[in-house]
């Protein structure tokens, strides 16, 4: 742990953090609101990586959690008037539910199997949206009565102040010891259960984890769009995206998670005036980046740092 | 009456659901690979199909033509632009390969529908049917082309059985499936059986795509839901068992055209998806899939 903190890499991540910090002074209250988004879904992405790149489960459903969660808040909101962070926190507990639930078929399949169940799950959170208009406002989206704040300043501040303590506690939890075993048991589970470690245990622990983030991430997200809609929180796109941007980042590196995060939503916004090519641009130059630099870029420029 | 119009209604969804997951699970069976660009090639067949006929004014049978022949160009690209190039990759850890694979396709597709939504708007399109007008079955009044989808994928299908099993390429494919190494060891290569594949499935994508836009037309919005419904039917019948998701998709295509019937449309994919949630919970390995 010790040797992290006087690592390049702790320093270049302060270095950005403290810059992001000091974006709201000049920066006009569009691209703050642009990146507010793009945190919370660095912190969609870091969960995710947590699953799949230490733990070796394909989650294909990383919005059945955050939508979960941010479905769960909004519906408190909207329904009971409730205070807006019992609803995040309520709504962060609903996801940890929902990653227990998701985590009992993943114990049993694998692979592509388990890639299928957790795309269902995805789907049937979708069906019921769509079926209980009346409580989840259907298709046209629930609205949220609260908001946490309307400064877009304030807003900027608690998503970055939110992803840096996600990121901080993500990456050191897949640098200890149980991100070892966790790392073990996706590569081969059954030397990793030689060894003596429970396997069941530790995948679990990452499904609540990475629940957790997610739902908490996907409330959040909510009580700033002041809406909640399939489109936003829940559809199979919104999945890819997050699944793309972790795969873009760089497995297995968390911290690549939140970049690649980044880097799509400022992408897409920047190729707003390109139409409908937007999403067509982005996505070829992340299957580029999958043909060619399979690490992804935070994978790129480690190995690059280990070699030298 | 009802049985029976269900009874009519279903056969012919299901056989189109039948023909589109066939050459999903020969492409797992025989290479080990998902291919998550699957209902983008569906729909770029009756997309192009759509667009031969109305913009270049080409005749019906030429249009379904072109579809199926663009339907299997697309199937090589993905084989050679995106398959080949991460199976072949030294960087990418064998073990990984797998998800790589899969979001690579997955990314492929999302291309390809960008662009069909690109050059053909997102507007859904129907292809104009080959055969027109309706008959009287005891009573229920079917479209002709209902008739004409159903008969066509039964041939293909069984065309299928054919050469899988009483031809030497397809004898070749089979074997493929149960061992590579074997197969290599016999002095065939691997690779030409894996063009051959895509080839096969590129066709039975590209019919299966121009027989669902005459059926129910397609927009590039049904890229997704078609991938999930081959991915889930396939899973359901035993990943690359051929004959589990025959079954797989006609207890599929069933299930939904009696909840549609009796239940309500707007439920239409839910008893499926919760059947193959209990399957996954029962039976991992699906229907009739081995482990």
């Amino acid at each position: 742990m010790a040797s992290f903190f006087s690592s390049r890499l702790f320093f270049i991540s302060l270095v950005c953090v403290v810059i992001a910090a000091t974006l709201p002074f000049y920066v006009s209250g569009y691209i703050l609101g642009l990146l507010t988004v793009a945190f919370y879904f660095g912190v969609f992405a870091m969960a995710w990586d947590l699953l799949f790149g230490f733990a070796g489960e394909v989650n294909f459903g990383p919005t059945f959690l955050i939508g979960t969660g941010a479905y769960t808040a909004g519906i408190l909101n909207n329904q009971f008037g409730w205070s807006v962070y019992l609803c995040i926190l309520l709504g962060a507990l609903a996801s940890v539910v929902a990653g227990f639930v998701l985590a009992l078929p993943a114990l049993r399949v694998r692979g592509p199997y388990f890639g299928l169940t957790t795309l269902v799950a995805v789907l049937m959170l979708q069906n019921f949206v769509v079926v209980f208009a009346d409580l989840t406002g259907g298709e046209i989206g629930l609205t949220i009565p609260d908001v946490i704040t309307i400064n877009a300043g304030a807003n900027y501040w608690i998503a970055l102040g939110f992803m840096t303590v996600s990121a901080a506690i993500l990456y050191g939890l897949s640098q200890s010891p149980v991100g070892l075993v966790l790392q073990a048991s996706g590569q081969d589970p059954v030397q990793a259960g030689a060894l003596g470690f429970n396997i069941v245990k530790h995948k679990l622990a990452a499904f609540i984890v990475s629940a957790f983030f997610s739902g908490l991430s996907g409330a959040l997200l909510v009580f700033y769009f002041g809406t909640a809609s399939v489109g936003t929180v829940v559809d199979v796109a919104v999945g890819v995206n997050v699944i793309v941007s972790a795969v873009l980042g760089g497995r297995r590196t968390v911290l690549g998670a939140a970049l690649g995060a980044i880097f799509l939503i400022v992408a897409g916004e920047f190729l707003r005036p390109t139409g409908e090519l937007a999403t067509f641009i982005v996505s070829a130059v992340a299957l580029l980046v999958v043909l060619f630099f399979p690490g992804g870029f935070l994978g790129a420029a480690l190995s690059r740092e280990a070699r030298s | 009456m009802l049985a029976l119009q269900i009874l009519i209604d279903g056969f012919a969804i299901s056989a189109l659901y039948a023909l589109g997951a066939t050459g999903f699970t020969l492409i797992f069976g025989v290479s080990g690979v998902l291919n998550l660009s699957h209902g983008a090639i569906m729909v770029a067949a009756a997309v192009a199909a759509w667009a031969a006929a109305s913009v270049l004014h080409l005749d019906i049978y030429t249009g379904a033509l072109f579809g199926v022949g663009v339907a299997l160009i697309v199937s090589f690209a993905t084989y050679f632009a995106v398959v080949k190039p991460i199976q072949n990759s030294r960087r990418i850890p064998n073990e990984e390969k797998e998800i790589f694979v899969l979001t690579g396709t997955l990314l492929w597709g999302i291309m390809i529908q960008e662009l069909i939504a690109y050059f053909f708007t997102n507007n859904a399109k129907t292809v104009l049917p080959i055969v027109e007008g309706v008959v009287d079955i005891f009573g229920n009044r079917t479209p002709r082309n209902n008739i004409f989808t159903a008969l066509v994928c039964c041939l293909v299908i069984g065309l299928l059985w054919l050469l899988v099993n009483r031809t030497r390429t397809g004898k070749a494919v089979l074997a493929a499936s149960m061992n590579p190494r074997g197969v290599t060891l016999l002095g065939l290569e691997l690779t030409q059986i894996y063009i051959v594949v895509w080839g096969i499935y590129g066709i039975l994508a590209g019919i299966a795509g121009v027989l669902l836009g005459m059926f129910l037309g397609v927009s590039s919005y049904s890229v997704g839901p078609l991938t999930a419904s081959a991915f889930s039917i396939v899973v359901l019948g035993g990943l690359g068992s051929v004959s589990g998701s025959l079954i797989a998709a006609f207890v599929v295509g069933y299930l939904e055209t009696i909840t549609a019937y009796m239940i309500s449309p707007a439920y239409r994919t839910i008893p499926a998806l919760l059947l193959l949630v209990f399957v996954m919970y029962i039976r991992p390995q699906g229907l009739l899939g081995r482990r």
